[in-house]
């Protein structure tokens, strides 16, 4: 992969390349649309790309400039990107659910000047705002659906741009060919805004090299063939999506499938049976969740088989992991339930063909871990941050092991600073946050990249990450407890979705739990019990119970001094949209902890029942008002 | 010349008089509504338009011809298509099947040819495929498409409903309640719907509502009918304001007089 890069060092070479490799013989990308998978060749891709860059310059896109990105995972999100990176312009993605505030700032603070929208409702976003967004010039949609009563001049359709570009190439012919030889190896490449669980978001400056050089470095450990079939359905804003659909397919000329809706992924996975995957915790948490209601819902017989099958794999897996030799016994009974159970599971949630599957972005909890590699799909855990532009660890094939996050990939030194903190030196260690010369010297300072994670090293090398450094949390006796590890183990159970621990110069660990909403309340219909909203199904007493048994299970695992002593259903599930989440949904705990402030002081004070007085606000912008009781749970 | 002419159309079951003497002009190209408290006529219009019922005077016409007396299989070919107020689909079968069967008419292949599926009954299959994933897409029930009908909640249904009568290519498009029993979000999706169909598709519309605020918002002309006699007719505001309006509805319709005074 090194080799190419010597002569194809930025995105759009690649582009070019692959399309003199595989021109039309190759295909690119795919989308499903009217029921069909849409197939583009690299050479379709490469031309989209082409005369949509044209099309920008032509309406005076100049080197530096910045594209703004919105919108669902298509082609024309990515068509966008190299286009615009091919005019030597800087694209930056932004989620597709932010907010108007969200979004306002960040086209804003990236003086963006062309704005990619995909449709009428991202399109809304921008002309709600154009007044405070002076720098935005033109706004590009690529679905024209409900756009026929917009008259603006400066609102384009993508296809009309295009045309624009092909107008230019006949008055300017090689242009493109030109523009593409002029971008280099150590340009800006994308501006990556990271949610943060703190503040405003600040735009991660990452350059081509680093890009490219975390993804040939990752693929010495963990490679990717041409052959391989992606499924990208992850924000394109977030680094994870960024290095598979851009960097690795474009290095690799692997195959990206778009699904044809967010509501369709699990069914467009299954159709594509897709060989790589990497995916942050909560995708896998929620499959988990799905088996383990299914098998509920199954037959007697299949739940029987599904019970005696998942202890065989667990046994046969840690086996492999501690690097035993295996009994032929269990060898054999490995074989019948991966023939009778593990197989078809796989198949039902599409991971048939998976060669290699990774978890990032947050820590997985290991009892997930354990479940997927138990049915045999090679689960492995990877680290990084959108700093060292996604990966610096990753698990080694054959050498997996639950607690930790692997080890460096090639030309990435780690070590830890006094104070335990994680640090990293690479290639693919980014260039800074744009505008924000003070959070890039803190976070650069003596030449290593300060992740703000506490970590520790295992004997044989492996990197073990404990929790934010901020997070790692003390009770008042002095007792050291990561709040993330406690959480992720109340994850694993299918009626926990999010919960909050909490603790911190404090008697004991509490914690704020949220239902699990469709399975939950499955579970309340099998039992007849009768519910309407999500407050009132979190505040049935039979589901407090519920809640009390997974918890009291998770505790049974738990050091006596880090129990969860008392916790509390909540009466909303904590939100994006009430930046109660990032948008990678990582719960944001200064602003919990203020938010849910008189429900915490109440479980500490000792409170039976805690009064709630809310506004909710629902997606549609309409407000109520919610009153209710929580009742306090101790254990 | 309006594209459908009900002329002065009386219809009577036994002693019972449901339409007495109504005629309404809809024009192409406009969202026409039909609004009045319940028994005051509206479907039994609608039956008459497709011929369903046959009123004992005065008649319906369809781009200028006569469509009393036709059978009612004949007022599809001439591009009227129509929902239920309660929905009429199959329901053990999937969505896109629905759909499918609502292109039935225009398949002109033999059973035999399509069991076979070969040459022409292949690619009329395609063509008509394309159709109606044009139609699954524009109303964005991708996820359903393989889903049973009766395993889906009732605003989709109503969805899967409008999409089969979409399948027909119609020229004119009679909604029955199309939000009845529907949420906010529901309603204010099918309202999109409807102006899309109108707008982009150019789909003439005759609609009967319950929900005036919608009604109001979205239809360019309203006919309004008590006790099977047309009392107005005429644009939103117009009709809002028209005394016999309000007239006919107090002491029926609270909501609808508080809704006419916040206008």
């Amino acid at each position: 992969m090194k080799e190419i890069l010597k002569t194809h060092d930025t995105f759009p070479k690649l582009l070019v390349r692959n399309a003199e490799t595989f021109g039309d013989r190759k295909v690119a990308m795919r989308e499903k649309e009217f029921g069909i998978w849409q197939e583009y060749s690299w050479k379709e891709y490469h031309d989209h790309v082409k005369y949509f860059s044209l099309g920008m310059v032509s309406l005076g896109l100049a080197a530096g400039d910045k594209v703004a990105i919105i919108g669902d995972n298509r082609p024309e999100w990515v068509w966008g990107e190299v286009a615009a990176q091919a005019a030597g312009a800087v694209p930056l993605g932004l989620y597709q659910d932010s907010t108007l505030k969200e979004v306002s700032y960040i086209i804003d603070h990236s003086d963006a000047s062309f704005v990619l929208a995909e449709d009428q409702e991202q399109v809304d976003k921008i002309l709600d705002m154009k007044e405070q967004l002076p720098k935005v010039r033109y706004i590009i949609y690529s679905d024209p659906r409900g756009m026929r009563g917009y008259k603006q001049p400066f609102l384009l359709d993508f296809k009309e741009v295009e045309n624009f570009g092909r107008e230019l190439e006949q008055r300017d012919p090689g242009l493109f060919e030109k523009n593409v030889a002029r971008t280099n190896y150590e340009d800006l490449a994308f501006i990556c805004y990271t949610s943060g669980t703190t503040g405003f978001p600040k735009g991660a400056m990452l350059a081509f090299r680093n890009f490219l050089s975390m993804a040939a470095n990752l693929m010495e450990v963990d490679n990717k063939f041409g052959k391989d079939e992606f499924v990208s359905f992850l924000p394109l804003a977030w680094i994870g999506e960024q290095m598979m659909c851009l960097s690795s397919a474009l290095l690799t000329g692997f195959t990206v499938n778009f699904p044809e809706k967010p509501e369709t992924v699990q069914e467009n996975i299954r159709e594509i049976g897709p060989s790589i995957m990497f995916s942050p915790p909560r995708i896998w948490e929620n499959m988990t969740s799905t088996v383990q209601v299914k098998v509920m819902d199954a037959s007697a017989l299949k739940r029987r088989m599904y019970n005696w099958a998942l202890p065989v794999g667990y046994a046969y897996s840690d086996a492999v992991f501690r690097k035993e030799a295996i009994p032929p016994l269990l060898r054999l009974k490995q074989k019948l339930a991966y023939a009778l159970v593990f197989r078809a599971l796989k198949d039902r949630l599409g991971l048939l063909r998976i060669r290699s599957a990774s978890t990032g972005g947050a820590a997985l909890g290991p009892d997930v871990f354990k479940f997927f590699n138990a049915m045999g799909v090679n689960l492995k855990q990877i680290y990084g941050q959108t700093e060292i532009s996604g990966i610096s660890c990753i698990h080694r094939e054959g050498d997996i092991n639950f607690d930790s996050v692997g080890k460096p990939i090639p030309e990435t030194e780690i070590r830890l600073s006094d104070s335990g903190e994680i640090l990293s030196r690479s290639p693919s260690v980014f260039l800074g946050y744009y505008k924000n010369p003070e959070e890039t010297e803190k976070t650069l300072s003596d030449g290593w990249l300060h992740s703000g994670d506490a970590g520790y090293f295992t004997k044989d090398g492996h990197l073990v990450v404990i929790d934010r450094v901020k997070d790692v949390m003390h009770l008042n006796d002095g007792t050291r407890f990561s709040p993330q590890f406690i959480e992720n183990k109340l994850k694993f159970s299918p009626y926990i979705k999010e919960c909050v621990c909490l603790g911190n110069q404090r008697d004991f660990i509490a914690s704020m739990i949220c239902i699990d909403y469709p399975n939950v309340g499955k579970w309340a219909e099998s039992r007849r019990l009768s519910y309407t909203t999500y407050t009132d199904l979190a505040a049935k007493p039979e589901v407090l119970e519920l809640l009390a048994k997974e918890v009291e299970k998770v505790n049974a695992t738990l050091p006596e001094t880090t129990r969860v002593r008392k916790f509390v259903p909540l009466y909303k599930e904590l939100d994006a949209d009430d930046d109660e989440l990032t948008r990678t949904r990582k719960v944001r705990r200064a602003f919990v902890g203020e938010r849910y402030k008189h429900v915490i002081e109440g479980m500490y004070a000792g409170e039976e029942a805690i009064p709630i007085d809310a506004t909710i606000k629902y997606q549609d912008g309409k407000t109520s008002r919610l009153r209710t009781t929580l009742t306090v749970r101790n254990l | 010349m309006p594209l459908l002419r009900i002329d002065d159309i009386h219809l009577s079951f036994g002693g019972v008089k449901a339409i007495n003497g109504v005629s309404i002009n809809v024009e192409r190209g406009s969202i026409h509504a039909i609004i009045g408290p319940n028994g005051a006529g509206k479907t039994s219009i609608f039956n008459c338009i497709s011929s369903v019922y046959k009123p004992q005077r005065g008649a319906v016409y369809f781009e200028d011809r006569k469509l009393t007396g036709m059978k009612p299989d004949h007022v599809t070919h001439l591009g009227i298509a129509r929902t239920f107020q309660n929905i009429a689909l199959f329901h053990h079968m999937t969505v896109l099947d629905n759909l499918m069967l609502g292109r039935h008419q225009f398949l002109k292949r033999g059973i035999l040819a399509g069991g076979i599926f070969l040459g022409p009954a292949r690619t009329e299959e395609i063509e008509n495929r394309k159709m109606v994933e044009d139609i699954i897409d524009f109303l964005e029930i991708e996820n359903i498409r393989k889903k049973p009908v009766g395993t889906l909640a009732y605003g989709l249904r109503k969805r899967v409903e409008l999409g089969r009568a979409l399948a027909l290519k119609p020229k004119l498009l009679l909604l029955d309640e199309p939000m009845a029993g529907m949420n906010l979000e529901e309603k204010e999706d099918m309202a999109r719907f409807i102006l899309d169909i109108n707008e982009e598709w150019g789909v003439t519309i005759l609609l009967i509502e319950h929900d005036l605020g919608v009604v109001m918002d979205i239809s360019h002309r309203v006919s309004v009918l008590d006790f099977g006699v047309k009392i107005s007719e005429g644009e939103p505001a117009e009709v809002a304001n028209d005394p016999r309006v309000i007239k006919a509805y107090i002491g029926e319709e609270d909501d609808f007089l508080r809704e006419m005074e916040a206008r």
